[in-house]
């Protein structure tokens, strides 16, 4: 009987710790939530007028580039997938990465061949774990990442997008992230990046706002050159942003849902602890009352 | 006379933006002086120096290591890979 008593201590007692380390979890996510925010809305203004600009070039000028055009003489497409580097987030990677698997099911069904980037050591590992090869992989970082690793990401995969059909080259560029909605809702998205379809804006430009008759210079080809690799490291980075403030996110609220269970674990042990020493106590009773109308009769 | 609105923005950030009388940055082709009322142009910058005369007559002083600039309007947007001040932002 002393048994069930001592095991619910443990269990006791193992939960509280753990109810601390869920505790620090969530705290560490909403301290550096507003971080991951400010630097999401720090971007905006450079992503903003390189869309800006490309936009402009593109109404004005008949050019066509590389980055612009279908290919057709490949069937391989990229498919970068942005998740994070640790778990308690909840469902956060997994659905990430649940996402990226039926739009690889969708390419594949269309006649494509995949190749995967991945970014986040939890869906490297996912991956690793069912060896499915990788064609580029990239962790560390991915609560706060920063300009050197996006950069390096974008230059890969423009690479592959330029490289020729027979060393690796492919035709498409999807990406897989999580966009961060609020601080309730997150949501797993796919975006074709790249042939590119340019998007005016986060902000639309009133729709009678015309875009100005740009002088280029040296030449158009040379300005769209230059712009079009900065517009997809842009956008590239502006979603790890938003996938890392997602992330937190995710990661606050399901470890606030863990603290919560925990406390509910620890008051159903409590009570069954107690009761399990009323019961012991119930029976000592019975014993010794038994025993004395066993000698008194 | 009419300002310029300028805005510097890197990757990761605004660096600074304000109202200027005179903006002047290391273009493609030579060095490219904008003050108010130039016509749009959209133009690469290559590595250099970029000043920015403020309203106030403050000389602001940049190195700058690749973007482009739009002119748009008196709209100033200078978009830079790399940046870092001028040392020696006393000297005019």
């Amino acid at each position: 009987m002393a048994g069930a008593q001592r095991v619910y201590k443990q269990r006791i007692k193992s939960t509280q710790a753990l109810k601390k380390v869920f505790r620090a979890q969530e705290l560490i996510a909403a301290s550096r939530i507003g971080r991951a925010r400010d630097r999401m809305h720090q971007a905006t203004p450079a992503s903003r007028a390189i869309t800006h600009a490309v936009s402009a070039l593109a109404t004005h000028s008949t050019v066509s580039h590389p980055l612009l055009s279908q290919r057709s003489d490949t069937n391989r497409v990229a498919v970068l997938l942005v998740a994070s580097d640790r778990g308690m987030a909840g469902a956060y990677s997994a659905s990430a990465i649940r996402e990226a698997e039926r739009l690889v099911e969708r390419l594949k069904a269309t006649g494509k061949e995949v190749a995967l980037y991945v970014f986040g050591r939890r869906a490297v590992s996912y991956y690793s774990f069912r060896r499915r090869p990788l064609a580029g992989q990239w962790t560390g970082g991915s609560d706060a990442p920063d300009v050197e690793v996006a950069d390096e990401i974008a230059s890969v995969l423009l690479e592959a997008f330029q490289a020729p059909a027979d060393e690796g080259g492919v035709g498409e560029l999807h990406v897989v992230y999580t966009q961060f909605v609020n601080m309730v809702t997150q949501r797993p998205r796919v975006i074709r990046m790249l042939p590119l379809e340019v998007v005016e804006g986060v902000a639309p430009v009133g729709s009678n706002d015309v875009l100005p008759l740009y002088e280029f210079e040296p030449s158009p080809e040379a300005v769209l050159d230059a712009l079009l690799p900065r517009y997809v490291r842009s956008r590239i980075y502006s979603c790890m942003l938003q996938a890392a403030a997602s992330e937190l996110a995710a990661r606050q609220r399901a470890m606030h849902t863990a603290t919560d269970n925990a406390e509910d674990l620890i008051r159903l042990y409590t009570r069954l602890a107690n009761q399990a020493r009323q019961s012991e106590i119930t029976q000592e009773i019975s014993e010794i009352v038994s025993g004395a109308d066993a000698l008194a009769s | 006379m009419a300002d310029l609105e300028v805005d510097l923005v890197a990757a990761d950030g605004k660096i600074w933006s304000g109202r200027a009388r005179l903006v002047s940055a290391p273009a493609a082709d030579g060095e490219i002086g904008i003050l108010a009322g130039h016509a749009p142009v959209l133009t690469i910058l290559r590595c250099g120096e970029l000043r920015v005369k403020t309203s106030e007559g403050e000389a602001l002083r940049w190195m700058v290591d690749g973007g482009f600039l739009s002119v748009d309007s008196d709209q100033v947007t200078v978009v830079v890979d790399s940046v870092e001040a001028a040392t020696d932002t006393a000297a005019h």
